[in-house]
C-alpha cells in the first residue's frame, strides 16, 4: 500500500496525543484535585500527590494539540474533507465511522478539562473546584471518560486496517495489540518529556523512563512478531486471482493499461519491500533504544535527555508507521502479477 | 446505509466468457465512453493528452498467458480477461463505508456510490480485494461499474438495447447480462453448463459476476494449423451474369 503521508501523521501524532490522554485521564480520575493546582498551591493538600504526569494544563494542551493536528491531517487524505461529517453515520458496520464518533466524543470529556484546567488557571484556584461535586465526582469522572475515550479511538483506528480481509498483513489481532501498545508507550515518551523539571518531579521522571522501557520491549517484541508472520505469509498468485490455476502456471502477458493507475499506485508500492530489512531495524532501535538512552543520559544531562528520546521515539513511531503501509500487500496486485 | 440489504432474489451480473474473449478491450471503451456521458459521468482524466494520461477505468482486460504441460509438451495458452465489479452479495466495500455513500440495491443487488455523499476516503477500493474501485483524483470521489443501471431501466432505450454497454459492445458475444439469481435465467444456464466460476470465494463476499473457464483444446499439443483449403467455384451454379464475370476474370 502507498504510505500517505497524511495517514501516517495522523496514526502516529493522535496515537501519541490519546496515548497521553489515557494517561492524563488516569491520573486526573485517581487524584482529580492535581489540575487545579500548580506548585504553589500544592501544599494544601496532603502528601505527596501529583507527582503523576500529564496533570498540569500546558501538558494537557499539548496532547490535545497532537490529537486535533492528527485528526486534521486525517482529514487531508480525504477527496472532500468538507463533507467529512458525513462519516459519522454508519456506525453501525464501518469501523472509519466508529473511530470518527469515538474521536469526537473523547473531545467532550477532554475539553471539559481543558476548560476546567483554564478557569482555574485564569481564576486563580476558585473554591469551587475543592467543592466535593467537582472533586470527588466530576473530575474523576472525566478523567475516566478520557482515558476510556482515548483507549476506544486507538481500538477503532486499528480495527479499521485489521478488519481488511484483502491486505493480508493487516488482518491479525497483532495489528490491534501493536497500535494500542504503541500508543500507549508515545503517550509514555511525551510524559516524561513533560514532567516538570523541580526536583521534586524528577523521579517521576524516572520511574517514567523505566515504564516506558517496560512498554517499549512487548512494542518491539510485536512488531517483530508481525514482521516475521509477514515474510512467512503466502502471496495470492496470479492464477488464482484470475481463477485459472488448475490450468497451468498463469502470468501477465499484458497489462490492460499502458500507463500507470490508480490501482497500481495505490496498491502496488514496492520501493518499501527493496529496503524493509534496513528500515525495520531503524524502527526497531529507535523505539526500543529511545527511552532507555533517555534514562541513562537523563542521570547526566537531566530533562533535555527526555526530549531526545521522545524525538528518537516518535521517529521511530514514523519509521514503524512507515513500514506498516508500504510493506503491506493487497490482494488486487495479484491481478498485475507484481 | 451501508449495513447490507437482506438479500434479494433478484442478482444481477455479468457472465464472462474466458473461451471466446479476444481482448478486444471495446468493452471497456465502450464501458468508459458511455460512463463518461451518462448519468453518473463524466469521468475526466488527468492528463489525458500529456504523457502520462491516466484516470478511472470500470473495466480494464488483462491478458495472460497460461503454462501448460501436455503430453506433446509444454504450450501457452492466451487468456484475455476484463476485469470489473463482481457486484457481490455480501460487499465489503459496502460496510466498510463510513458515509452510507456506498451502497447495495436491495431490489437488484447492484453496489453503488452515492457521489453525493461520498467523502472520498477509498476505504472501499482497500476493501476491495477485485480493484473493482478507484478514486477520481479529478472529482475526489469514489467510482465504480454502474452495471450501466442507467441504461438496463431506461425506457427511453429500445428493449434489446437496455443492456450493459460492455455487453452491447463485445463483438465475440463473450459478455452476458441478466439475472443469476433466477436459476432458469439463460446467464443461470450458461454458467450451469460451463461450470462459470466466482473469482477469489475465499474472501467471503460472494461474487455475483461469473466467468466462464476456456474449453479445453481438442488437439492436445499440436497447434499447427490446419493446412489452408483450396477454395472451389461451382461456375455451373452461379447466375449468368456472375459466370461471365468470372470467365473474364479467370482470363
Amino acid at each position: 500500500m502507498r504510505p500517505t503521508f497524511s495517514i501516517i501523521c495522523f496514526t502516529v501524532l493522535s496515537g501519541i496525543g490519546y496515548g497521553a490522554w489515557f494517561l492524563a485521564g488516569i491520573s486526573l480520575a485517581t487524584h482529580p484535585l492535581c489540575f487545579a493546582l500548580d506548585e504553589s498551591s500544592m501544599s494544601r493538600l496532603p502528601g505527596s500527590l501529583c507527582n503523576l504526569p500529564l496533570t498540569n494544563l500546558v501538558s494537557f494542551l499539548l496532547a490535545f494539540a497532537l490529537v486535533a493536528t492528527g485528526l486534521l491531517c486525517s482529514l487531508a487524505h480525504l477527496g472532500k474533507p468538507k463533507r467529512a461529517w458525513r462519516a459519522l453515520s454508519q456506525w453501525r458496520s464501518s469501523w472509519l465511522s466508529r473511530e470518527g464518533i469515538a474521536a469526537l466524543v473523547t473531545f467532550v470529556p477532554a475539553s471539559l478539562l481543558a476548560l476546567t484546567g483554564f478557569l482555574v488557571w485564569t481564576t486563580n484556584h476558585p473554591s469551587w473546584v475543592f467543592a466535593p461535586f467537582w472533586s470527588m465526582f466530576a473530575l474523576p469522572l472525566l478523567g475516566i471518560c478520557l482515558s476510556a475515550g482515548a483507549l476506544i479511538t486507538v481500538y477503532c483506528t486499528a480495527n479499521i486496517y485489521s478488519s481488511l480481509k484483502t491486505i493480508r498483513a493487516w488482518h491479525d489481532r497483532k495489528v490491534v495489540a501493536a497500535y494500542l501498545l504503541l500508543a500507549l508507550y508515545g503517550g509514555l515518551l511525551f510524559a516524561t518529556a513533560m514532567a516538570r523539571s523541580d526536583f521534586a518531579w524528577m523521579s517521576v521522571r524516572d520511574a517514567l523512563c523505566v515504564i516506558t522501557v517496560m512498554v517499549a520491549i512487548p512494542c518491539v517484541w510485536l512488531k517483530y512478531r508481525y514482521w516475521r508472520s509477514l515474510d512467512t505469509q503466502p502471496h495470492i498468485s496470479t492464477g488464482h486471482a484470475v481463477g485459472l490455476e488448475l490450468l497451468g502456471i498463469t502470468r501477465p502477458l499484458e497489462a490492460p493499461h499502458t500507463e500507470e493507475n490508480y490501482l497500481t499506485r495505490e496498491m502496488g508500492f514496492v520501493l518499501a519491500r527493496k529496503h524493509s530489512r534496513k528500515l525495520r531495524a531503524i524502527a526497531f532501535g529507535l523505539i526500543l533504544f529511545s527511552p532507555i538512552v533517555g534514562f541513562l543520559l537523563g542521570l547526566a544531562i537531566g530533562p533535555a535527555a527526555s526530549w531526545l528520546a521522545l524525538t528518537g521515539g516518535t521517529l521511530g513511531l514514523f519509521v514503524e508507521r512507515w513500514l506498516f503501509f508500504a510493506e503491506a500487500r493487497h490482494a488486487v496486485i495479484a491481478y498485475y502479477g507484481r | 446505509m451501508t449495513s447490507l440489504p437482506s438479500p434479494s432474489p433478484k442478482k444481477l451480473g455479468l457472465v464472462i466468457d474466458l473461451d471466446i474473449c479476444v481482448g478486444c478491450h471495446a468493452c471497456a471503451v465502450a464501458c468508459k465512453e458511455w460512463n463518461d456521458g451518462g448519468e453518473f459521468g463524466p469521468l475526466p482524466d488527468a492528463d489525458p493528452y500529456g504523457g502520462e494520461p491516466n484516470g478511472v477505468w470500470f473495466n480494464r482486460v488483462h491478458t495472460y498467458a497460461v503454462e501448460q504441460e501436455t503430453p506433446q509438451g509444454a504450450r501457452e495458452l492466451t487468456v484475455h480477461f476484463p476485469r470489473s465489479c463482481l457486484h457481490c452479495e455480501t460487499p465489503a466495500c459496502v460496510t466498510v463505508c463510513p458515509t452510507g455513500a456506498s451502497y447495495k440495491r436491495a431490489e437488484d443487488g447492484i453496489v453503488l456510490v452515492d457521489e453525493d455523499k461520498c467523502i472520498g476516503c477509498q476505504l472501499c477500493a482497500w476493501a476491495c480485494p477485485y480493484g473493482a474501485r478507484e478514486i477520481s483524483a479529478k472529482k475526489g470521489t469514489m467510482q465504480k461499474c454502474t452495471l450501466c443501471v442507467d441504461r438496463i431501466y431506461n425506457e427511453t432505450l429500445d428493449e434489446a438495447d437496455r443492456q450493459p454497454a460492455c455487453v452491447m459492445a463485445c463483438p465475440t458475444r463473450a459478455r452476458h447480462f441478466g439475472d443469476l439469481g433466477d436459476a432458469q435465467s439463460p446467464v443461470s444456464r450458461l454458467v450451469a453448463e460451463r461450470d462459470g466460476y466466482a473469482l477469489m470465494p475465499e474472501f467471503g463476499y460472494k461474487p455475483v459476476n461469473r466467468y466462464l473457464p476456456p474449453r479445453p483444446r481438442r488437439d492436445g499439443a499440436s497447434a499447427s494449423p490446419a493446412p489452408a483449403r483450396e477454395e472451389t467455384l461451382e461456375r455451373e451454379k452461379l447466375p449468368g451474369v456472375l459466370r461471365w464475370l468470372d470467365r473474364v476474370l479467370s482470363r
